[in-house]
């Protein structure tokens, strides 16, 4: 690498760089960048092969662990457009799932809607909300904007129990769907048809925000997260930018709680409780923030880890947990993304100490 | 007339709990510039420390120091041991080890004492005053609060050792110029948050029985009051507990249809619309930043 | 030990069992996970997360499959039972259940705990038809033989509860102002729809419904709220933590309604002493179960085993954690179905002897109290008896009611 290209590269203070492409251009500048692009190029078109056969060498069990760990990525990464682009902060993102998730199960409810046109509506709905409650969020930062997500973490199991709204939300009784069958009489069984389902919308919402990351939208977005009133005197709106991701962020979170409540066929409000803003947020950082990639390792996290921990030990479960984290947080502080990154740069021979010492949010730590 | 003083007496006893964790809370605040969301678990492992010290026979005021002082020492322990490692770490991560040991506390203390209730004893006792509107352990909890808020303000203004803390939150790398140790500060600011969490536990336990999740909801309500009044002011964040559990109680009372079932909700919509004309909490100092 | 476990239950059932089991003994006909040595049995609970204080339930039942295969299994097959965490969230259930079904591949489930949790698993278990047995919930819609034929409740049912109060208040206090406690969910709402089904036109009885959020840190409020409105009937259907509370605080504040206690917070150790038993003198309640804290039994041959059972296979436990003696009889009355199966182990037939249970009872079931059960009928367990707190011990009055709930 040149030394230019180089000096671009350790100034991403931006852990997520390596997948959103925000460094891809700069890395593009040498010629020895490219070529690992072309790899990198290969390495992800034989990860969507293997996804695509995987279905075939696994029980129905494990096809509908894999589509609910792709749910939860997607979840993920509409945290990380808020959280890794935009340096906004988030515990209130089981709410947009949330929503999302009963937009789709009322729409096919009660109005028998086709289980595909209820994600562009959970999506819609979500980013209304999410835009609405982006608002609120332009004058609070940080711990302030954190406490007034929660607000709505907390708020919505109890909406969605309360009494007037009972005749659409099924109340602490909960909503059933039906299973979709697979199309056009492909001979898959139902479980296998929502993971390809599952894995085309995710890769589609993943090239969306690939796409967003390295437009004119997405380099203001993040120069909003690295340094705000530099950023205004540049001319970005940052009000606008600001609302804007949170809808966006919100959509993305959305559409996976509407293909969350399809795969599980049942919605409740128990299921959407803060706690699961707290595995979104553990994900995101377990995978990377700010990483694509990451977001999936997140999923896998969300999904696998618990069970590993009541495995080791049932009556400690939770405490096993908490040991899992803490030894994958000693052991890769800004994640896997930045694990990944870390262990390539030492391939390279390029390894420098530490160079997680800096905020994900683009602010020095004091 | 009388319903709505009730209320509002009531709401003020259970907002002494919340003022108390809300102090908790500022405290760790102030020390380390996170919000610790383990608080709570710590609290409720350190009053459970007391309850088996009185289990094994000793009188509460033994059991009290001794919950303080393990505390303490666990406190800084958990500083040096699990989070000084991390402390370069971007700061999500350092939240991901808050959950980690949230967890840890949480299921520990469950396997360790089980989840039925356990009554813990107070020194104040349960007599009801003002015709049954408070109790003395009420008032006493209140009483303490306050004391502790005495205390706190004293130290951190008229102590060398407590503008030492507070320089090295504050600005770790000057501090760390005019040679303080910032390292220890932050310890030392872990371990009496640990001990004011433990004195908060041991006054919120004779109220809301002891058992392993009695500071979930707890620490919900001390953070929104710590962020209503401000995170930067220990004062802020007394009142705002109380007025945390004035509103809820009034809201979930007063406000027809809606109210108790979403009582919760609306409390935490105003603490946001206050947040809105006051984006730092009613008493917190708003930051300036350096272009 | 081995006797008495052996000749309770075949006391409690020699017809059913020697019909059933005789012609089934002719020709083996397994289902999936049996074996000549093992039954393989699925069962969820949360052993984690906020609701982690239910876990006493599955881990009583795991225990009590222990102890059935120590003295010889059922019919000489050990029950293999896999218990997983499901945190009490219904997409873990969802997810635990079909590794079950799908990898473990397990004859059955037995005990799977929570409302939202097994309604999760509810259409499921139908299409794959796997007998969802005994589940720990009382929620009324478990008892549906034509819709859901593979699911099958246990307990009492939580609106049937609320209807014996409901007569009980009709006959004792017509005219009293009714306030009820009760917690923002299903199991809350269940019993509020039960009290005021069984009031029939005299629902406008009910003065103040208070709900209270299980992160609620106390109910305080709510009972200042019903002292000052003159409530004079007070119908607390909180767990033992606020139901303790609450009964202290309504102590505190001199207030002394009729105060009807549900089943749920009714412990005399669990609730009752810490809320102190002079402020709990006079509380009514219902029971189906042995309270095992409570002194009336300790020379009750049917506690006397649980105890035995509870100090051998559960010594880090809790005696005086209810979910425990929930638990134990749960899964006795699942050995039963096993036993009645016999050599015929499909799961259709662990349905069919599930829905043929006649008068059986197990250790801690109240004196009296059998689960019965029909083709037409999935609510094992129907009767409760009414008691009045004496001061140390619950005082059992009146008949067995049923609750008639379908």
């Amino acid at each position: 690498m040149s030394p230019p290209a180089d000096d671009i590269a350790t100034k991403e203070s931006v852990p997520f760089v390596a997948a959103a492409g925000a460094a891809a251009p700069a890395e593009a500048l040498s010629g020895a960048a490219t070529g690992w692009l072309a790899g990198r190029h290969l390495l992800i078109a034989a990860a969507i092969v293997v996804a695509a056969l995987m279905p075939f060498f696994f029980k129905s069990f494990v096809t509908f662990q894999l589509t609910q760990v792709m749910v939860y990525a997607l979840a993920i990464l509409g945290l990380n457009i808020l959280t890794g682009f935009n340096g906004q902060f988030s515990l209130g993102h089981s709410a947009f799932y949330g929503i999302g998730a009963y937009t789709a199960a009322i729409l096919m409810h009660d109005y028998d809607v086709g289980y595909v046109w209820t994600l562009p509506a959970a999506g819609a709905v979500c980013f209304a909300v999410g835009f609405l409650f982006g608002l609120p969020a332009l004058r609070l930062q940080g711990l302030y904007l954190a406490l007034a997500t929660f607000a709505l973490a907390i708020a919505l199991p109890q909406i969605l129990k309360f009494g007037p709204l009972e005749h659409w939300t099924g109340g602490v009784q909960g909503l059933f769907i039906d299973k979709p069958d697979p199309p056009f009489g492909l001979p898959i069984d139902s479980d296998q048809w929502l993971y390809y389902f599952t894995l085309i919308v995710l890769l589609l919402l993943f090239l969306a925000v690939r796409n967003l990351a390295r437009s004119r939208t997405g380099r203001a977005i993040m120069a909003i997260r690295d340094h705000p009133i530099a950023a205004a005197a540049m001319g970005v709106n940052s009000s606008l930018y600001k609302t804007l991701t949170f809808g966006v962020s919100a959509l993305y979170t959305g559409i996976a709680g509407a293909l969350g409540a399809i795969v599980v066929q049942f919605v409740a409000p128990d299921s959407f409780s803060f706690l699961l803003s707290v595995s979104f947020l553990v994900g995101l950082i377990i995978g990377g923030i700010g990483s694509i990639p990451g977001c999936l390792v997140g999923g896998i996290f969300v999904l696998y880890v618990p069970n590993i921990a009541e495995s080791i030990s049932r009556g400690l479960a939770g405490a096993i947990y908490g040991i899992i984290l803490l030894i994958i947080i000693f052991v890769m502080p800004s994640g896997a993304a930045g694990f990944v990154r870390l262990a390539n740069a030492w391939l390279a021979g390029k390894w420098r100490p530490n160079p997680t010492a800096r905020s994900t949010l683009g602010q020095p730590r004091r | 007339m009388e319903l709505l003083l009730h209320q509002v007496m009531a709401g003020l006893a259970t907002g002494g709990i919340y003022a108390c964790m809300a102090l908790a809370v500022v405290m760790i605040y102030q020390a380390i510039d996170h919000l610790n969301f383990a608080q709570g678990e710590m609290a409720m492992f350190s009053t459970f420390i007391a309850w088996q010290v009185m289990q094994w026979g000793q009188p509460y005021w033994v059991a009290f120091a001794a919950a303080v002082v393990l505390s303490f020492i666990g406190g800084v322990l958990i500083e040096r041991v699990l989070f000084r490692p991390i402390h370069n770490a971007p700061v999500l991560s350092s939240l991901v080890a808050f959950i980690a040991l949230f967890s840890i506390l949480n299921s520990a203390a469950g396997y360790l004492w089980d989840y039925t209730i356990k009554t813990f004893p107070t020194p104040f006792g349960h007599k009801p005053l003002l015709a049954g509107l408070a109790d003395t352990h009420e008032v006493g909890m209140i009483g303490v609060t306050l004391g502790l808020l005495g205390l706190l303000y004293l130290f951190f203004r008229g102590t060398r050792l407590g503008l030492a803390m507070r320089a090295a939150a504050a600005n770790p790398e000057s501090a760390r110029l005019v040679g303080i140790r910032v390292g220890w500060m932050t310890a030392l600011g872990w371990g009496m948050a640990a001990s004011i969490g433990a004195v908060a536990g041991m006054l919120i336990a004779p109220v809301v029985f002891l058992e392993p999740n009695m500071m979930l909801g707890v620490l919900l309500y001390g953070f929104a009051g710590a962020v209503l009044g401000g995170l930067t002011s220990p004062g802020g964040a007394v009142l705002g507990g109380f007025a945390v559990g004035v509103i809820e109680n009034v809201a979930g009372t007063f406000i027809p249809y809606v109210g108790r079932e979403l009582k919760l909700t609306i409390a935490l919509v105003l603490i946001v619309a206050v947040l809105m004309v006051r984006p730092s909490g009613l008493f917190g100092r708003s930051v300036v930043s350096r272009v | 030990m081995k006797q008495v476990t052996r000749r309770t239950i075949l006391a409690a059932a020699p017809a059913v069992l020697t019909l059933a089991a005789i012609p089934a003994r002719a020709q083996k006909k397994y289902g999936p996970g049996v074996t000549d040595t093992e039954i393989k049995v699925g069962n969820t609970g949360p052993y984690s997360g906020p609701a982690s204080s239910y876990s006493p339930v599955p881990k009583s039942i795991v225990a009590w499959c222990k102890m059935v295969n120590d003295q010889g299994g059922v019919n000489g097959r050990k029950i293999n039972l896999l218990s997983y965490d499901d945190a009490y969230t219904p997409p873990k259930t969802v997810e635990q259940i079909r590794k079950l079904v799908e990898q473990d591949e397990v004859l059955c489930t037995v005990g799977t705990l929570g409302t939202p949790t097994n309604s999760a698993i509810w259409q499921y278990m139908n299409q794959k038809k796997v007998p969802q047995l005994f589940v720990a919930t009382g929620a009324t819609k478990w008892d549906d033989p034509k819709g859901h034929p593979w699911t099958i409740g246990w307990q009492p049912n939580y609106q049937s509860e609320g209807r014996i109060y409901a007569a009980y208040l009709l006959q004792e206090k017509p005219n009293g102002k009714i306030g009820v406690l009760y917690q923002n969910d299903d199991f809350g709402k269940d019993y509020l729809k039960g009290l005021k089904d069984g009031l029939g036109e005299k629902k406008s009885m009910i003065a103040v419904e208070a709900s209270y959020e299980t992160t609620d840190p106390t109910v305080d409020s709510q009972i200042v709220d019903m002292k000052a409105k003159g409530i004079d009937v007070f119908v607390n259907t909180a767990i033992p933590k606020f139901a303790a509370q609450s009964i202290r605080k309504a102590a505190e504040i001199e207030w002394k309604p009729l105060h009807i206690l549900s089943s749920i917070g009714a412990s005399v150790g669990a609730t009752l002493k810490p809320a102190g038993f002079e402020n709990c003198k006079g509380l009514i309640s219902d029971f189906y179960l042995k309270d095992p804290s409570d002194p009336q039994w300790k020379d009750d041959a049917g506690f006397k085993e649980w105890s035995a059972f509870f100090d051998k296979y559960l010594p880090d436990g809790d005696k005086l954690d209810a979910g425990n003696v929930a638990g134990a009889s749960l899964a006795a009355m699942a050995v039963q179905v096993l036993k009645q199966c016999g050599d015929e182990l499909t799961r259709e037939n662990v349905m069919k002897q599930a829905a043929n249970l006649h008068d059986v009872t197990v250790p801690m079931l109240l004196p009296g109290i059998k689960a019965n059960t029909s083709p037409t009928d999935f609510a094992p367990l129907k009767q409760v008896q009414m008691a009045r707190f004496t001061g140390e011990r619950w005082e059992l009055f009146g008949p067995l009611i049923t609750g008639a709930v379908t």
